[in-house]
């Protein structure tokens, strides 16, 4: 494995992994519009991501950051070409991480709604856009020779682009329902678990539509066939299970099951890329791959010692900030938000 | 205006806005470390309330910090990305080395820290805030790697038209990086020291929880007068460093346009006439600029004017001079600013030391509150200051802004984002300023130690008295 294969693979690393992590706060900011029966339990809901909203946004700032130093033309092309998305991307995220620490430091029913409502934007518009800007990214962008590209309107929106973005917001509510029903006991709990029920059929139409609909749309299952399909195989099975969990009321197996359905969405997406970053309509040559827009040999060799030196402490303490607050919490608890 | 002007003002509002709340986070956290640390040594409850109220001040700012840090890395790649491309490989990798060792320990052990009260033990929780301070400074460390980079590239050699690293360790013993830094870090420290200081001091003169705001005041002055001493001493160090390094910005911050002449007189003030490139008027104070150039009082500076023509001679014709006005006033505002938060720390520091805090000190007080601005002025200047002197570069050298714009972006789009970026920036701020307001006028939450009658209809009497 070459290290410009090995950043590649980092970088899908990074990026699948703010997806599910980031996905399930997403997901728990989108459902505080749909289960809470009173402001405890909206709080309570909130109280479940407390610890953890913030470093799961730096899954997304990290992989940023290998971006602009493994794959520099990768970085530019992306973040200049699809300006106005990262635009509503950043207000978004600005809107929604502040919403959590200002919401529960002043009172009034004016002051909870606003930051209320901003949770709700805030948690509905990146991964709406992000789950846009990919799809936009596999089916193909005007990349001109010179690796510059500027997206037009229909380029990011489209029925594709616009479908995969719905089902991308359906997999993280689904994830964060399941999140709630995992750390909290009591009506908040049950609530969260009945809904993810309730919205599971939804998800389904979502996931089948954007399996049918990328199989037609983008290459992926041309160059990829057999991962492709086996992918597919095994989301039917999470799905189902995700089912059968819920029915049991086994909500950290549940859990597990809506995780996977985004694991294997967006690992299927970079084995499909793979070496490809960015898809050019105009014409393959212009595609941004590992080789064409990448950081010199050294950079990336003295990256790869910098990451094979700090990432096993940085998982260990994330995974450890997981185990301090495995415990579910209940309306009792003291909340800090 | 045109995308690169929209770019740049887009740019400078929201890195000063930016630069407001990290310097914040950097303090407050070093400041609630110590007093967390001296709940743990001294087992005195009266530091875990100290630290648990001026933590809200932190986590209240600190979610700003973060947030708009985001927009800070995407900018690089959404308004400059031919930039980004030139130096992705070198400047770039701090950039990451930032996220992966610094924001994740931030971020992490912030959320521990907040959540853990009850389920860390002492110890745990205490170190917990220790590595959000670490973090906090790391972060630090690594922009400003990547900062002095554009201010003098290191480690690099140009490969087909881009910067390619050629030695990592270089970036890290960057002479620049070795002035900025502590220069910084220090802005930084004075930054929380002040603010917990100027808070105290209102609640000092009102007053209010004397017991709670005395130690506070003294712990934060002590702090603050040596981060006031340590800024000087490094600003110093990085001063005559940019005599050698970037003569031109030197030239500007002095109004120089003229070699000075051996040895170089300070100019205190002047009027500065770009168009006919000299001042017509002027103070000066003799030996002054040798001193701060050379640490002698000898030596000539170079001027504008000859900069200028060996610039060309070096990079080709051009206009190599920045705007010598903002320059020259932000340097001196933030020398005056430096000032200010001397006399205020070593009159603070004297006050208490005296225990004169009892008594009436109003102006004093009133000094303190308007003090909190000090810091912040002079981190804004002094950032002003050290990218418009820059300009036209955006890597010395190497790179001008001019090249460096995304050739993608439009006007219309850029104007959209810098209106939406400013205006919600500006909003947040002021729900910062108020809700730092309010958790100042609520005070810490001290118990009080009186007996509270409850209503209780089934005791004899029908009333209980419990002790709170």
């Amino acid at each position: 494995m070459s290290l410009n294969d090995l950043w590649f693979l980092l970088i899908a690393v990074l990026f699948t992994g703010f997806f599910f992590l980031e996905g399930f706060d997403f997901g728990v900011g989108m459902a505080t519009g749909l289960v809470p029966r009173n402001d405890q339990q909206k709080r309570l809901m909130i109280n479940t991501i407390g610890p953890f909203w913030d470093a799961n946004e730096v899954w997304l700032i990290t992989a940023a950051g290998a971006m602009f130093a493994a794959f520099p033309h990768f970085y530019a092309t992306m973040f200049s070409g699809y300006y106005l998305v990262f635009v509503f991307i950043l207000l978004g995220l600005i809107l929604r991480g502040v919403s959590f620490e200002f919401r529960g430091k002043a009172e009034g029913k004016w002051w909870t709604g606003t930051w209320d409502a901003c949770i709700l934007i805030g948690s509905f518009l990146p991964p709406m856009l992000f789950g846009m800007a990919f799809a936009a990214l596999v089916k193909g962008v005007p990349i001109q020779q010179n690796m510059d590209l500027k997206a037009g309107f229909s380029d990011v929106f489209n029925g594709y682009t616009v479908w995969i973005g719905l089902t991308v917001v359906g997999m993280c509510l689904m994830h964060g329902l399941t999140f709630i029903s995992l750390r909290t006991i009591g009506e908040v709990r049950d609530r969260a678990r009945v809904m993810a029920s309730k919205f599971l059929p939804v998800l389904g139409i979502l996931l089948a539509g954007m399996v049918v609909w990328t199989y037609f749309a983008t290459d992926l299952f041309a160059r990829r066939g057999p991962f492709m399909y086996a992918a597919v195989a095994v989301g039917i099975v999470a799905y189902v299970l995700t089912w059968y969990f819920l029915k049991q009321c086994r909500e950290g197996w549940a859990f597990g099951m809506t995780g996977a359905v985004i694991l294997l969405t967006f690992v299927s997406l970079f084995v499909g890329l793979f070496p490809r970053f960015m898809v050019s309509s105009i014409n393959s040559a212009f595609d941004l791959t590992i080789y064409n827009a990448s950081s010199s040999h050294y950079t990336l060799k003295a990256m790869t010692i910098v990451a094979a030196t700090l990432l096993p402490f940085v998982l260990a303490y994330q995974a450890w900030s997981y185990f301090v607050f495995h415990k579910r919490l209940s309306e009792k608890d003291h909340l800090e938000y | 205006m045109d995308v690169l002007d929209l770019a740049r003002l887009q740019f400078a509002t929201t890195t000063i806005l930016h630069f407001v709340y990290v310097p914040i986070s950097i303090g407050l956290s070093l400041l609630v470390a110590i007093m967390e640390t001296m709940y743990v040594i001294k087992k005195n409850d009266l530091y875990k309330k100290m630290a648990q109220f001026w933590g809200t001040f932190l986590l209240i700012n600190f979610a700003l910090g973060v947030v708009t840090g985001i927009l800070q890395e995407f900018q690089f790649g959404m308004n400059w990305s031919d930039f980004s491309r030139f130096v992705g490989d070198v400047f770039g990798t701090p950039l990451a080395i930032e996220a992966l060792l610094a924001f994740f320990l931030e971020s992490t052990f912030i959320g521990l820290w907040v959540f853990g009260w009850e389920r860390l033990s002492k110890t745990v929780h205490l170190i917990c805030m220790w590595l959000v301070s670490i973090g906090t400074m790391l972060s630090a460390l690594w922009i400003l790697a990547a900062n002095s980079f554009m201010q003098r590239p290191v480690g690099y050699e140009i490969q087909n038209g881009r910067a390619a690293m050629k030695d990592f360790a270089a970036l890290l013993t960057n002479e620049q990086l070795l002035w900025e830094f502590p220069h910084t870090l220090f802005a930084a420290f004075a930054t929380g020291a002040f603010l917990i200081a100027g808070i105290s001091a209102w609640k000092l003169m009102h007053k209010k929880n004397m017991d709670f705001f005395k130690p506070s005041f003294k712990l934060s002055i002590i702090v603050a007068l040596i981060s006031a001493i340590a800024i000087p001493l490094f600003g110093h160090g990085q001063a005559q460093y940019l005599v050698k390094t970037q003569p031109m910005k030197m030239a500007a911050s002095e109004g120089l346009w003229e070699n000075s002449g051996d040895p170089a007189p300070w100019t205190v003030i002047a009027w500065i006439d770009p168009g006919n490139k000299g001042n017509t008027f002027e103070i000066k104070v003799p030996f002054a600029l040798s001193f701060l150039s050379y640490s002698k009082f000898t030596g000539s500076v170079p001027g504008m004017n000859e900069l200028q023509a060996q610039y060309e001679k070096t990079y080709g014709p051009g206009d190599y001079i920045p705007p010598v006005r903002t320059t020259f006033w932000s340097f001196r505002i933030m020398i005056a600013a430096g000032c200010g938060m001397i006399a205020l720390a070593l009159y603070g520091a004297y006050l208490t030391f005296r225990k004169k805090l009892e008594g009436s000190h109003r102006w004093f007080f009133r000094l303190m509150i308007w003090g909190i601005s000090l810091p912040f002025i002079g981190n804004t200047s002094g950032w002003i200051m050290t990218e418009i002197g820059r300009q036209p570069w955006t890597v010395f050298g190497l790179l001008q802004t001019k090249d460096s714009v995304s050739p993608t972006v439009v006007a219309g789009e850029v104007l959209f984002s810098f209106i939406s970026f400013t205006t919600l920036y500006l909003i947040l701020t002021g729900v910062l300023a108020f809700l730092f307001y309010r958790t100042a006028r609520k005070g810490p939450d001290i118990e009080p130690h009186q007996q509270t009658v409850i209503h209780d209809p089934f005791a004899q009497g029908g009333d209980t008295i419990v002790a709170k």
